[in-house]
């Protein structure tokens, strides 16, 4: 059991400087050894609007933002009126008190003022600064950390203002000590260096570690991590990264480059994904594997681009006009994310499939703290059967010369999947062609439609699905198996379910199991139907209106859910939200909650 | 085997040192129509490829789609047939990939300047090393007649029954302004000439656009043989300097009694996309390099990760 568990918000207006301390508390924190998960929630708007960092911090497990704040440090009027009359007892607010009016606190909220412009002799963009070195101070946080923090960020502006800014902390830092009173928790030091990465940084290290040589994105909310994280890193790691002129173009010069030999890679969200799903098709056709990311974010069209939601899983699972083998999976946080990547990969180039990957501005943009032992770039690398000039690849090269007509690039095999050579190499030139076409490729629209190889040829492509499900882990039931409750989800809401899980057998006496999903195509029917079929109660818990998952669910096994949680503010679950939910759908009050977000970003 | 498709004998290459002109020979007669201007494109690409002494398998042929889009399966190299309007973007992945691949691009009009128009405007002025071979007959021949962006003003078809309204797009001005390096234009009717264009596209360093008037003979009624035999006018003839920029343009819009083809313009002073990429400078394709990173790269990446 977690003996600290906190969470600091700091809230104000885009361009008030709210990431920057978000990210200099984060790395603090996991310098420390503490995990942490930070969410950030803001406006479509460059300056101005709202923005709220929650990052709540733990010596236990930590999956999500929480359901509390318990240090609020509000930059502008707007937040301290949005939050302060969140915060319960214990809690604290820390606030330039020249610029910002607190209002009424409930009992036993300590009221930290910061006479912001006294400490920084009229520096008034320094408050934020101030107020972390202030509740580091009270976290019993020894101030070098912040020291060296400080130093890192601003060494490129030079020496003067690093010295300034240390100093405004040590001002903050003393206030607090003199002033205020110290927080009853501490944020212990655990001897144990955690690495912080968000879930886009995670995606574009799981391509890395999958040997991804080939990237391309158009810029698109909240996918656009990826591409940047990309970019910078291209030039020391020998990676291709290509900002294209729409994701139409991406998609079909990732598939290009992948015909040609490399692994590639891109990420968008829903309407770039839309964009793409012509192109995804076409893989599908050639069989060139390719690996898609789509964080999604709340839809339809342009939707709400910086809010999150899982409102994708149709789009996806229809992607592309036909009928054709693709794998879709739904990582569950940003570990997840960087370990299935290089799975993923392997299982594309095996099957000679696009795979798919439904993540979400939840986890893509959320940030949290990761052993760096869990970062294994050693990942297998498997590319199934290929021929490669140089010789390299997995398969035999039994056509010397230019025996090219012995060759065939679609021969029909048991197993659906035939040996993949790459442009370039001698002895195996072929056609991959998007019309449905031969075994060596020539399109059988060239020969009046051939309905005898049409057919061979879909089932061929279609056989190779037939065994990727025993190549990929099936989900296991988390808890007593002799549960009143059933609580099902898929993808990033996996930490917020299990944690709801916890509360509800700690706080309400309900004892409840949880089956999360995580790879959508192809499905764990079997498994899946057992599971649920021995359950009391299947609750589903998903963010977006119509419950695409339970009908998804309903299409592969079946089961219909008995109740089912669903939000599609745009703002995440809360486990508050998902404990109350069941409360009330176990009383017997509803088969659909809905909960509502208490504090509006 | 369906007896209405003619297989043509097998290509007959059994060593690099053999290479002759039937090496390029794909595994199929084409099904375009007869007298299709496409089968002299063809040919001529077959011929600039066998003069150049480039091996098949050193050859990447990508199409988009449409009657000239299934040339990759009529000639032996490697092909891929891929998406309506998208050869280009799917080029310029393979491109990157594997620099050291010859990539030809072939496409109509309705193809590379309707609906892939974006990729066409983006990848000159990436000016990466591709060669792009239009054919171009004004005209949607596979869909049965519709206009073209090409399509002249006041031209009927069948998506423009009282005359077409719209401007054409004259794709060789717009190649000049847009970044390609060199830009001709070519006619099924004048087979040597156009070899002559593909083999100088082929061998240039950067992007290269080849339109040629490849005439559909069963939907395009006016921009037939007969019309273009007395109007085109070989540049190449008339002392043209391709590396006059305002000339080429000039040349490029002109339209009516005397059409101009040859190499209109070209620069050689621009670097390619690939010669730009630091990447690409350790030599070897990206493609057939060793996969993952170092334990050294990956501690450096975990380090600023802490």
């Amino acid at each position: 059991m977690a003996k600290v568990d906190f969470a600091i918000g700091i809230g104000g207006e885009a361009g008030q400087g709210i990431a920057t301390p978000g990210d200099i508390l984060a790395r603090i924190f996991a310098r420390r050894g503490l995990n942490l998960n930070a969410y950030n929630a803001y406006q479509s708007i460059i300056r101005g609007g709202h923005t709220f960092l929650t990052i709540r911090v733990s010596d236990g497990p930590v999956r999500n933002m929480g359901d509390k704040i318990d240090i609020l440090i509000p930059l502008n009027q707007d937040t301290m009126n949005r939050h302060l009359k969140l915060l319960k007892s214990g809690a604290c607010v820390l606030f330039d008190n020249e610029k910002i009016k607190p209002g009424d606190a409930a009992d036993g909220v300590q009221v930290c003022p910061l006479p912001i412009k006294q400490l920084t002799a009229g520096n008034k963009l320094a408050a934020n600064t101030v107020a972390i070195a202030a509740t580091l101070q009270m976290l019993g946080v020894e101030f070098e950390g912040l020291q060296d923090a400080l130093t890192r960020i601003f060494k490129r502006k030079g020496d003067a203002v690093v010295a300034e800014n240390v100093g405004f902390a040590r001002a903050g830092y003393d206030y607090a000590a003199a002033n205020f009173k110290s927080f009853p928790f501490k944020a212990p030091n655990l001897d144990k260096g955690l690495a912080v990465l968000t879930g886009n940084q995670a995606t574009a290290l799981g391509g890395i570690a999958a040997g991804v040589k080939f990237y391309a994105a158009y810029p698109m909310s909240p996918s656009t991590g990826v591409l940047m994280y990309m970019a910078s890193h291209a030039r020391q790691l020998g990676i291709m990264v290509r900002q294209v002129e729409d994701e139409i173009g991406v998609m079909n010069m990732v598939i290009g480059a992948a015909h040609a030999g490399c692994r590639a890679m891109c990420a968008t969200s829903g309407g770039g994904f839309a964009l793409m799903t012509e192109a995804i098709g076409m893989a599908g056709m050639i069989e060139t594997p390719v690996v898609c990311v789509d964080v999604q974010r709340a839809g339809p069209a342009t939707g709400v681009p910086t809010k999150t939601e899982q409102g994708d899983l149709w789009q996806i699972l229809g992607a592309g006009q036909g009928d054709y083998p693709r794998i879709i999976v739904a990582p569950t946080d940003q570990k997840d994310l960087f370990k299935t990547i290089p799975e993923l990969f392997n299982l594309c180039d095996r099957y000679q499939c696009p795979g798919l990957v439904l993540a979400d501005l939840l986890i893509s943009e959320g940030t949290a703290s990761v052993d760096p032992a869990d970062l294994n770039f050693r990942a297998e690398i498997d590319r199934g059967e290929i021929i490669f000039p140089n010789g390299n690849g997995n398969s035999d090269n039994p056509f010397g010369g230019y025996n090219d007509m012995a060759y065939l690039r679609y021969k029909l095999t048991k197993s659906g999947i035939s040996p993949r050579a790459v442009p370039g190499t001698p002895g195996h030139i072929h056609i991959a062609a998007t019309d449905e076409h031969d075994e060596d490729g020539t399109l059988i629209s060239d020969e009046f439609t051939n309905p005898a190889k049409r057919r061979l040829m879909v089932e061929k492509r279609a056989r190779k699905m037939e065994t990727v499900v025993t190549q990929i882990a099936p989900p296991k039931l988390v808890g007593p198996e002799n549960a009143a409750v059933t609580l099902v989800g898929w993808g990033s809401t996996e930490g917020t379910i299990r944690e709801a899980v916890e509360k509800l057998a700690a706080e309400e006496g309900i004892v409840a199991n949880q089956l999360h999903i995580k790879w959508i195509v192809p499905f764990h029917t079997d498994e899946i139907t057992r599971v649920l079929s021995r359950s009391k109660k299947v609750i589903i818990i998903e963010n977006n209106y119509s419950g695409q998952f339970a009908r998804y669910l309903r299409s592969e096994t079946g089961i219909a859910a008995h109740g089912h949680i669903r939000k599609y503010d745009g703002e995440p679950f809360m486990p508050h939200h998902i404990v109350n939910s069941v409360k009330e759908q176990l009383a017997g009050k509803t088969q659909l909650s809905v909960p509502t977000h208490e504090i509006y970003v | 085997m369906s007896t209405a498709i003619e297989t043509a004998p097998a290509p007959v290459v059994t060593s690099a040192a053999q290479l002759i002109k039937d090496s390029y020979k794909g595994k199929i007669h084409p099904d375009w129509c007869p007298g299709c201007g496409d089968f002299s494109v063809l040919t001529a690409l077959q011929t600039a490829l066998f003069e150049l002494g480039l091996k098949p398998h050193q050859v990447l042929v990508i199409s988009g789609i449409g009657c000239s889009s299934n040339l990759p399966g009529f000639i032996n190299t490697y092909g891929m047939h891929t998406l309506h309007g998208r050869s280009l973007a799917v080029a310029t992945g393979a491109k990157l990939a594997n620099h050291e691949l010859k990539v030809i691009c072939t496409g109509g009009d309705g193809d590379g300047y309707g609906i892939g128009g974006n990729h066409f405007v983006h990848t000159m002025r990436r000016n990466i090393d591709l060669t792009y071979i239009v054919m171009d007959n004004q005209i949607y021949g596979l869909t049965t007649g519709q206009c073209s962006p090409t399509s002249v003003k006041g031209m009927k078809t069948k998506s423009t029954p009282h005359g077409n309204v719209e401007n054409p797009i004259n794709p060789l001005p717009m190649a000049i302004v847009g970044g390609a390096t060199y830009v001709a234009r070519g006619f099924s009717g004048k087979q040597k000439h156009l070899v002559e264009l593909l083999k100088g596209a082929i061998m240039h360093k950067g992007f290269s656009l080849v339109d040629v008037f490849s005439p559909c003979v069963t939907y395009n009624k006016d921009n037939t043989y007969q019309w273009f035999n007395p109007r085109v006018k070989i540049l190449e003839d008339q002392g043209h300097d391709p590396t006059d920029f305002h000339k080429a343009i000039d040349k490029g819009y002109m339209w009516g009694e005397e059409i101009p083809i040859g190499l209109l313009w070209k620069r050689t002073d621009l670097p390619s996309l690939e010669e730009l990429e630091p990447v690409l400078d350790d030599g070897g394709p990206l493609a057939f390099r060793q996969l993952g990173i170092t334990d050294e790269q990956a501690n450096a990446l975990i380090k600023e990760l802490l």
